[in-house]
C-alpha cells in the first residue's frame, strides 16, 4: 500500500499532473475559455494529493526500515530513534528535493483554496506557473535524484545518519526554511501572471502581499533556527559564519523583505510596479539558485551535500528555463507597465523606496562576497576566500541608515509629509535613543556596535511610540484607547512588532560583538576566570550512551564567590560513524549566555589535563528571539482582515466588469 | 522615462543572470573535467625552492633524506606526504605504484608512528624510492601541507613546480604531471 514502487508511481503521476496544470490553464486563458481555466485548482489539488502520497510512501519506507531502498539504506539504520527515521527522510539530497516539490505543491493547493477571491484567469495563470515549476523539479527528482531507487541485494542494516543531524532543531529547520524558500514561488507566479496579462494594479499588490509575508515569516524563522542550531550544536561559539549556504538563505531574505515593503507601495499608491514585479522574480530566483547551487558543489561550503556535477548541469538548465524565461518575459513586457503614483521624497512611499535601495544594496554586497571566490578562481585561477571582515565592513554601514529610516518611516504619512510635524511625534523615541546611546557607550566598545546598539533602541522606541500615538495614549481616555486599540489595523500592529523584532535582533548582534572566550587547559579542581566569573572544573566522568561513548565534565561557575550554575558539557564518540560531537552546555538568564565546551584529554593519572572552551556571550538569545518576534509580526499582519476579504473582492468584481 | 530607456533597464536583470549562468556552466563543465576544483588548496610554495629539512628513515626502509639530497637529484622527483591512518592514502597506493614506474616518488610519513608507517607501505609493495619520517609534522608545516595525501613535484635543483592536494592516480599523472616533466 505504501511501498517504494507505489511512491515512485505517485511521483511520476504528480509530474504528469503538474505538466497538465502548466499547459491547460495557460491555453485556456489565451482562448478565454473559462472551463479550461477552471480546471487549474482541481489539477493543483490532485497533484498535491499524488505528491503527498509519494512522500508518505518514502516516510513509510524509512519507518519500516526498508533497506532495499537505496536512500533509506544510505541514511537510516534499525537503531535510529523513530523521530529521526521520519525527519531523516529530508536530511539527505533526494528526500529534501521531494520535500521541496511537496511544499511547492502545498503552495499550489493553498492558492486553489484561499485564492477564491481572485479573478479566475489570474488564478489559472498563477497555478499554471506553479505547475510548470513543479513539473521541472519533479522531473529533476525522477531523473537524477530518485529517492525510491532500489538496491539489490538489500543490506541487513543501513549506514546510519550523521550524528550532528540527530537534533530536534535540525529536524525541523529544513521544512521551515524550505517553506520560506518555496513560498516565494507564489509571488513569483503572481508576477509572471501579471506580466503575461500586462496589468499590475493596486488589487494585484494586495493579493500578492499576504503570500510574500507568509513566505517571509517562514524564511525568517528558518534562518533563525539554523543560526541557533549552529550556535548550540556545532560548539564553535559562533552564530553566523558568512558561509555560502547561509548567504544563500540571507540573499532571498533581503530581497523578500524589500518585496514585502514595495508591495505596500503598489497597493496604496500604485507606484513601484515594475520594481515590485522584478523583486518577486528575483526573490524566487535567488531562493532557487541558493537551494540548488550549493548542491552542485560550485560553492565551497562547510555544509556537505553529495556533490554531483551531472546533477548540477540539469539544475542549471532548469534554472535557466525558470529564471531566464521569467526575466526575458520581464524585459519584454515590463516596459509597458505604467506608474501613476507621484512621489515626494519625504513621505511614507519615499521611506519605503529608501528601504528598498538599502536592502538591495546589502543584498548586492552579500551576492558579490559569495560569488567572488568561485568567479575569481574561474577567471584568474586564484583561490581566495571572502569572510567576515569583508561582510562586516560592507554591510554594517548600510544597516545604520536602514535602522535610522525604520524608525522614521512608519511615522510618515502617505503622499507628502511635513518634517517638523513628523519629528514632533518622534521626540520621545529620540530621547530614549539618546539614553540608549549613553548606555551603549558604557556597555559596548567599538564605534559600530555603539552606533548599531543606539539605533536598534531607536527603532524599538520609535515603533512602540508610533503604535502608542495611534491608539491615542496620553490624549484620550482609557475607554477611548481601548476602542482605538481594537480598531487599529492588525497590519499596523504587525509592522510595529516586526520592526521591534529587528531592533531586538540587532541588539543581540551588538551584544555578541562583545563576546569573550578563553581556551584553557586545566587539571580537575583548577579554576580560571573569564570576564569576572570563576570557572572551576569539578570533575570529569565517562559514560556509555545508546550508540556513543561520552566524556562529561562538570564545570562550576561562580560570580563573586556565589555559585551561578554547574555546566555539564560532553564530548561524544559515535563508534559506527567514527565521528565525534561536542554537546555544548549553555546557561542563560536571557541577558548573558555562559557557554562551555569540553575538548581533548591530555596525559595520564594525576597529570591529566582537559582542554575547555569557555564563552561569555552577552545578549545571545536576543538574536533568535528578535527573529521570532519579526515572524510573529508578519503573522499578525497576515491576520489583518483587509488582506483576506473586502477590498480584493470588490476590486476583482470591478476588474471582471472591465474585462 | 521614455520607453527605450525602460527597455534597456528592464533588460539589465536578464543580462546579469545570463552572465552568472554562463559562469556557473563553465564551472560545472570544468569541474567534470577536473580543471576547476572549488575545494582546491593553493600552496604558496609552488615556484619556490624546497624548505630545508633533515628527517630520519623508517624501520627496515633505509635512512631518511635531507633537502640537500633532494636538491642534488638530476631527475624530477614526486614528493608525497602520506600517513597510515589516512584512508585516501590507502586508496592512493595502487595509483602511486603505477606512477612509480615512470618517475621516482619519495615518501614522507606525516604524524605517524614509524612502525605503523613502515608496515603500511610494505604491505602491498612500496611505491617509494626513498622514505622519511616526519614524526611530529614539523617538516609538513614548512612545506605548507594542509592534510594528507598531498604531493609536490620537485625539479632538479629543488624548485617546487606543482602541488596537488588530492589522492594521485594515473589520470592525474597524465593530465597534470607528465606535461610538466616535458619542460624540464
Amino acid at each position: 500500500m505504501f511501498g517504494p514502487e507505489q511512491g515512485h508511481f505517485a511521483l511520476a503521476l504528480a509530474c504528469v499532473l503538474a505538466l497538465v496544470q502548466f499547459a491547460v490553464p495557460l491555453w485556456g486563458a489565451n482562448r478565454r475559455d473559462a472551463r479550461l481555466v477552471g480546471l487549474a485548482p482541481y489539477l493543483a489539488v490532485s497533484q498535491l494529493i499524488a505528491l503527498g502520497y509519494s512522500f508518505l510512501c518514502l516516510v513509510m519506507c524509512a519507518v519500516s526500515d526498508d533497506f532495499s531502498v537505496q536512500n533509506v539504506a544510505a541514511n537510516s539504520a534499525v537503531s535510529k530513534p523513530l523521530l529521526y527515521k521520519i525527519t531523516g527522510v529530508w536530511g539527505n539530497h533526494e528526500g529534501s528535493v521531494l520535500l521541496w516539490t511537496l511544499i511547492l505543491a502545498i503552495c499550489g493547493g493553498a492558492v486553489s483554496l484561499f485564492g477564491r477571491n481572485l479573478p479566475d484567469i489570474l488564478r489559472g495563470r498563477v497555478l499554471a506557473i506553479l505547475g510548470g515549476v513543479s513539473a521541472g523539479f519533479q522531473m529533476f527528482c525522477l531523473l537524477t535524484s530518485d529517492p525510491f531507487d532500489r538496491v539489490f541485494p538489500a543490506p541487513m542494516d543501513g549506514q546510519g545518519m550523521n550524528p550532528l543531524l540527530q537534533d530536534p532543531g535540525l529536524a525541523f529547520h529544513p521544512p521551515i526554511l524550505y517553506t520560506g524558500y518555496v513560498g516565494f514561488a507564489v509571488p513569483f507566479a503572481f508576477a509572471v501572471a501579471a506580466l503575461i496579462e500586462g496589468r499590475v494594479d493596486a488589487a494585484w499588490g494586495r493579493w500578492v502581499r499576504p503570500w510574500a509575508v507568509a513566505a517571509w515569516c517562514f524564511l525568517t524563522c528558518g534562518i533563525a533556527l539554523g543560526s541557533w542550531w549552529s550556535y548550540y550544536v556545532l560548539g564553535w561559539g559562533g552564530y553566523w559564519f558568512w558561509d555560502p549556504v547561509e548567504n544563500a538563505s540571507l540573499i532571498p531574505w533581503l530581497t523578500g523583505t524589500a518585496l514585502v515593503h514595495s508591495a505596500i507601495v503598489v497597493e496604496k499608491r500604485e507606484g513601484l510596479k515594475i520594481w515590485t514585479v522584478l523583486l518577486a522574480i528575483a526573490t524566487f530566483s535567488f531562493s532557487l539558485s541558493g537551494t540548488f547551487l550549493v548542491r552542485s558543489g560550485i560553492l565551497n561550503s562547510v555544509h556537505a551535500f553529495a556533490n554531483d556535477p551531472a546533477r548540477g548541469v540539469f539544475i542549471l538548465a532548469l534554472l535557466a528555463i525558470v529564471i531566464g524565461g521569467s526575466l526575458a518575459l520581464f524585459a519584454w513586457r515590463a516596459p509597458s507597465l505604467t506608474s501613476t503614483g507621484l512621489f515626494s521624497p519625504i513621505s511614507r512611499e519615499g521611506s519605503l523606496v529608501l528601504n528598498n535601495i538599502l536592502l538591495c544594496s546589502i543584498c548586492a554586497v552579500v551576492v558579490t562576497g559569495t560569488m567572488y571566490p568561485p568567479f575569481m578562481q574561474l577567471l584568474a585561477g586564484r583561490t581566495i576566500s571572502v569572510g567576515k571582515p569583508f561582510f562586516d565592513a560592507a554591510t554594517i554601514p548600510l544597516t545604520l541608515p536602514l535602522l535610522l529610516a525604520m524608525g522614521v518611516g512608519t511615522a510618515l504619512p502617505w503622499k507628502r509629509a511635513q518634517l517638523a510635524r513628523t519629528f514632533s511625534h518622534l521626540y520621545a523615541a529620540a530621547g530614549i535613543a539618546a539614553i540608549g546611546l549613553v548606555l551603549c557607550f558604557w556597555k559596548l566598545s567599538g564605534v559600530l556596535p555603539i552606533a548599531c546598539g543606539a539605533l536598534a533602541i531607536w527603532v524599538i522606541a520609535a515603533s512602540a511610540s508610533d503604535v502608542l500615538r495611534r491608539i491615542g495614549m496620553g490624549h484620550t481616555s482609557a475607554q477611548g484607547v481601548w476602542e482605538r486599540m481594537k480598531h487599529l489595523p492588525r497590519s499596523s500592529w504587525g509592522a510595529a512588532l516586526a520592526h521591534i523584532g529587528a531592533g531586538i535582533t540587532v541588539l543581540g548582534l551588538c551584544g555578541m560583538s562583545q563576546a569573550q572566550h578563553a581556551i584553557v587547559e586545566v587539571h580537575i579542581g583548577e579554576t580560571r576566570s573569564l570576564a569576572g566569573d570563576d570557572w572551576t572544573l569539578l570533575d570529569v566522568h565517562d559514560y556509555i550512551g545508546p550508540n556513543y561513548k561520552a566524556m562529561q565534565a562538570d564545570i562550576a561557575i561562580r560570580h563573586n564567590g556565589k555559585l551561578v550554575t554547574i555546566l555539564h558539557p560532553e564530548k561524544r564518540d559515535f563508534t559506527t560513524q567514527s565521528q565525534t560531537t561536542t554537546e555544548v552546555a549553555i546557561h542563560t538568564n536571557f541577558i548573558t549566555d555562559l557557554y562551555g565546551v569540553v575538548g581533548d584529554r591530555h596525559g595520564k593519572g594525576k597529570n591529566t589535563t582537559y582542554v575547555l572552551r569557555l564563552h561569555r556571550n552577552p545578549l545571545a538569545p536576543w538574536m533568535w528571539l528578535g527573529g521570532l518576534v519579526m515572524a510573529i509580526g508578519g503573522a499578525f499582519s497576515l491576520s489583518d482582515r483587509r488582506m483576506r476579504i473586502g477590498a480584493p473582492k470588490r476590486a476583482a468584481a470591478r476588474n471582471m466588469a472591465r474585462a | 522615462m521614455n520607453a527605450t530607456r525602460r527597455g534597456i533597464l528592464t533588460a539589465v536583470p536578464i543580462i546579469g543572470a545570463g552572465v552568472l549562468g554562463v559562469g556557473f556552466w563553465r564551472m560545472l563543465s570544468d569541474m567534470r573535467s577536473g580543471a576547476f576544483d572549488p575545494r582546491a588548496v593553493k600552496n604558496p610554495n609552488v615556484g619556490k625552492p624546497i624548505p630545508s629539512f633533515a628527517m630520519p628513515g623508517l624501520p627496515g626502509l633505509g635512512d631518511g633524506f635531507t633537502d640537500a639530497e633532494l636538491k642534488a637529484q638530476h631527475r624530477p622527483v614526486l614528493v608525497n606526504f602520506f600517513a597510515s591512518w589516512c584512508i585516501p592514502c590507502v586508496a592512493e597506493m595502487p595509483g602511486l605504484r603505477a606512477i612509480s614506474r615512470n618517475m621516482p616518488i619519495w615518501g614522507i610519513a606525516y604524524e605517524d608512528k614509524p612502525e605503523n608507517a613502515s608496515a603500511f607501505i610494505q604491505r602491498d609493495g612500496s611505491p617509494y624510492a626513498r622514505v622519511a619520517s616526519d614524526r611530529h609534522g614539523r617538516v609538513a608545516i614548512d612545506w605548507g601541507v594542509t592534510g594528507v595525501p598531498e604531493s609536490f613535484l620537485v625539479a632538479p635543483g629543488g624548485r617546487i613546480i606543482w602541488h596537488g592536494s588530492a589522492a594521485l592516480d594515473p589520470q592525474i599523472y597524465e593530465a597534470e604531471i607528465r606535461p610538466r616533466l616535458a619542460g624540464l
